[in-house]
């Protein structure tokens, strides 16, 4: 069969049944660049057209949660706040959370929602899940004009002075943080949702429980004495959550050194995440 | 000419049933044997795809050990039963699924036109959506630029092109999709029955587009269509897969023929007297349709006779009954009549006769027909009324018409004379 030994064809692509773990193609992804923000487009478009207050329901979303926290965790149960105006303490929680579930709850459903494009025309599906962690960015940077104005107001009529300082850089590697983690845990759940779909019934109610295990409504030093504090401890999302209210008010029993942990698990959930939405998008078809 | 597509010993396995616990332990099993660094105990099993017959596996091969190459600018028909593994063979192609076994080597970028529409948003615009839709098929934003006038043009819809594509009419909706699908220019492109959608004058768009795609402009065109004449006309060569293998590989008209000749799928519409049922007199007992060689048929060929062969019981009957019948078209309107006395067809003494109705080749056009059989005596109730029975499809083998298939052109082709008056005057 080696007649042509001496002219080696050489193919554009080569369809096989497997390839090897990390074959993640991002050059690929890259050239699609123009379809990723096609997608965050549409998702901002489309979810708006058609209602009365359109991205008004940004703001007010979060602002109802606020209020909610604010009479539940305040003013029922007591919960101290680390010496942040309530509103704010509740607020700035909210925020980096709603962008963690938001981004989860969305790459979660990667494959399932999107079998109907998915059957018909091949992109490298990484471009998804993606674009929903940008989308979601825009969102985030709604919210975080909303907290920023918050914390003016405080400043002005309260006398809270605002802790503006070196302290807020690290607001976009805290952003990474988040985005990394959801986007790995939710391509490998979104990978094994496209034959057990126990997981997406999983998700919706996990994602509650998280928040609870995560320092959104009580600060960490909370918990400082407490036997189950370790739990709280070993969330990688805790430290990401305590670092951004330092970051924006200085104050919390944060250090530097405790985001190494969620670093290192989002490094490892992206890796695994990574490997396994590879060996599934090439199948999944015939099993969603 | 450079090869472009070379597919090497093809499978695609599929797993039937529901996803389930059943599943988990296939899964498991699985893994256990890959860490193990042994073979997938699945890939051992598995049946033919054959639909008709139940296996005792859960696994089925769509597509087995499937070998073909495709040179640079040839337009390959792909034809076959519905099952046979055309669509999985598009998937792999197209690359939404992976093959099992085996490889496909490609040079240059594949588009197919099954994905015609894929991604359009309701809620946006036509402008919005040409550009989401030419990203998803892989175009960048400088070229749905470029070509986006032209794609505008050829759907026809400059007036509606701020209106959210929701509001189109469904004509519009496929015309602008097609037109961002048919602006691709890719190397290779994949076409699987949009034809049957649209109108008239779109369908000869279609078809014009994928004649310059492959004459004028050197691109490779792979066509999966159960519209055969269109196969014969577009195509110079064709494949026919039958339960996922290819059974036959060559010039486009002979394995056309082969697939209408070869008619495997017994016919079972033919007409079958009762037994139980009492009838005195006078009846049918046997309606079928045949071929030349006496097989079974629901497909004929436009340039093949149609035979009718009837065998009718008649003890005794009246000099006056006739036989009568007629073509039915699949709107169950009358398209000819063919009546004959039974004293002509048979002779006194017997009691049971056996004779064919053979229609000439090339008259009934392609299309679907059935055929209505009766017994009667004129101005009278018939005797026997037997409707709707041995429903026949003649199969266009390429004639003039085949560009309009799927477009009501009426049921008979007659081909006249064309005289130029011109001269006379």
């Amino acid at each position: 069969m080696n007649h042509y030994n001496s002219e080696e064809e050489t193919w554009d692509l080569e369809i096989k049944p497997k390839t090897s773990l990390f074959s993640l193609n991002l050059k690929e992804v890259w050239r699609y660049r123009d379809l990723m923000l096609l997608f965050v487009k549409r998702d901002f478009a489309a979810q708006y057209k058609q209602t009365i207050l359109g991205p008004l329901w940004h703001v007010i979303q979060p602002i109802l949660t606020t209020l909610m926290f604010l009479l539940i965790f305040g003013k029922i149960a007591n919960i101290p706040t680390d010496g942040i105006p309530p509103v704010l303490f509740y607020m700035s929680g909210v925020t980096i959370w709603n962008y963690f579930s938001a981004c989860l709850t969305a790459t979660s459903s990667t494959f399932v929602a999107n079998a109907g494009i998915f059957g018909k025309v091949y992109f490298p599906r990484l471009v998804l899940p993606l674009s929903i962690i940008f989308s979601n960015i825009a969102r985030l940077g709604i919210q975080f004009g909303i907290l920023v104005i918050a914390v003016l107001w405080y400043a002005v009529f309260k006398k809270n002075p605002v802790a503006f300082g070196s302290q807020w850089l690290l607001l976009p590697v805290l952003v990474m943080l988040m985005a990394g983690i959801s986007l790995g845990l939710g391509i490998i759940i979104s990978s094994l949702t496209t034959k057990y779909r126990d997981f997406s019934v999983l998700i919706t109610f996990g994602i509650q429980l998280l928040m609870y295990a995560t320092p959104v409504v009580y600060p960490l030093s909370f918990l400082s004495n407490k036997s189950y504090a370790w739990i709280i401890y070993r969330n990688p999302l805790s430290a990401v959550v305590e670092g951004f209210r330092f970051a924006l008010f200085n104050t919390g029993s944060f250090v530097y050194s405790s985001l190494l942990y969620p670093f290192v698990f989002m490094i490892a959930v992206l890796l695994f995440g990574a490997m396994y939405f590879n060996k599934v998008e090439r199948t999944f078809m015939d099993t969603v | 000419m450079n090869t472009v597509i070379k597919v090497e010993n093809l499978s695609k396995q599929y797993r039937l049933g529901q996803v389930s616990t059943g599943t988990l332990s296939h899964d498991i099993n699985r893994w256990w044997h890959t860490i193990r660094g042994k073979e997938d105990p699945y890939l051992k099993i598995g049946e033919t795809n054959d639909r008709t017959t139940t296996g005792n596996s859960d696994y089925v091969w769509a597509l087995r050990d499937i070998n073909f190459d495709v040179k640079q600018g040839e337009v390959l028909g792909i034809i076959g039963r519905n099952g046979a593994g055309k669509s999985t063979l598009l998937k792999i192609l197209s690359r939404t699924t992976a093959p099992t076994t085996g490889s496909i080597k490609i040079k240059g970028r594949v588009a197919s036109l099954l994905e015609v529409g894929t991604g359009f948003h309701p809620e946006l615009s036509g402008r919005e959506n040409i550009f989401l839709n030419g990203a998803i098929l892989g175009m960048t934003r400088n070229e749905i630029k470029r070509k986006f006038d032209d794609i505008v043009a050829f759907a026809g819809v400059e007036r509606y092109i701020d209106t959210p594509v929701k509001r189109y009419s469904s004509g519009m909706y496929v015309r602008l999709a097609f037109a961002v699908a048919a602006h691709l220019e890719p190397e290779i492109l994949i076409v699987d029955e949009v034809l049957a959608v649209g109108d008239a004058e779109f369908q000869k768009k279609c078809i014009g587009k994928m004649k310059d795609v492959s004459e004028k402009e050197g691109r490779t065109v792979l066509y999966v269509s159960h519209q055969l004449g269109t196969i014969v006309n577009l195509c110079k060569r064709a494949i026919l897969l039958k339960n996922g293998t290819v059974v036959k590989d060559g010039i486009a008209s002979a394995v056309v023929d082969h697939y209408v000749l070869k008619s495997d799928g017994v016919s079972n519409n033919g007409y079958v007297f009762n037994t139980d049922t009492k009838k005195d007199d006078c009846y049918f007992e046997e309606i079928t349709l045949i071929n030349s060689k006496s097989e079974l048929i629901e497909e004929v060929a436009f340039n093949e006779k149609i035979k009718l062969r009837i065998k009718i019981n008649h003890r005794k009957f009246s000099e006056s009954v006739l036989v009568g019948i007629g073509i039915n078209d699949k709107f169950g309107t009358r398209v000819c009549t063919f009546i004959k006395p039974l004293n002509e067809l048979t002779k006194a003494n017997h009691l049971r006769t056996t004779f064919s109705l053979e229609i000439p080749s090339n008259i009934i056009a392609p299309n679907q027909y059935s055929f209505v059989c009766a017994l009667f005596v004129p101005g009278r109730h018939p005797v026997e009324l037997i409707e709707n029975v041995c429903s026949f499809l003649v199969v266009d083998s390429g004639t003039e018409y085949s560009i309009f298939e799927g477009v009501d052109y009426g049921n008979i082709i007659i081909t006249p004379k064309w005289v130029n008056d011109e001269e006379i005057f």
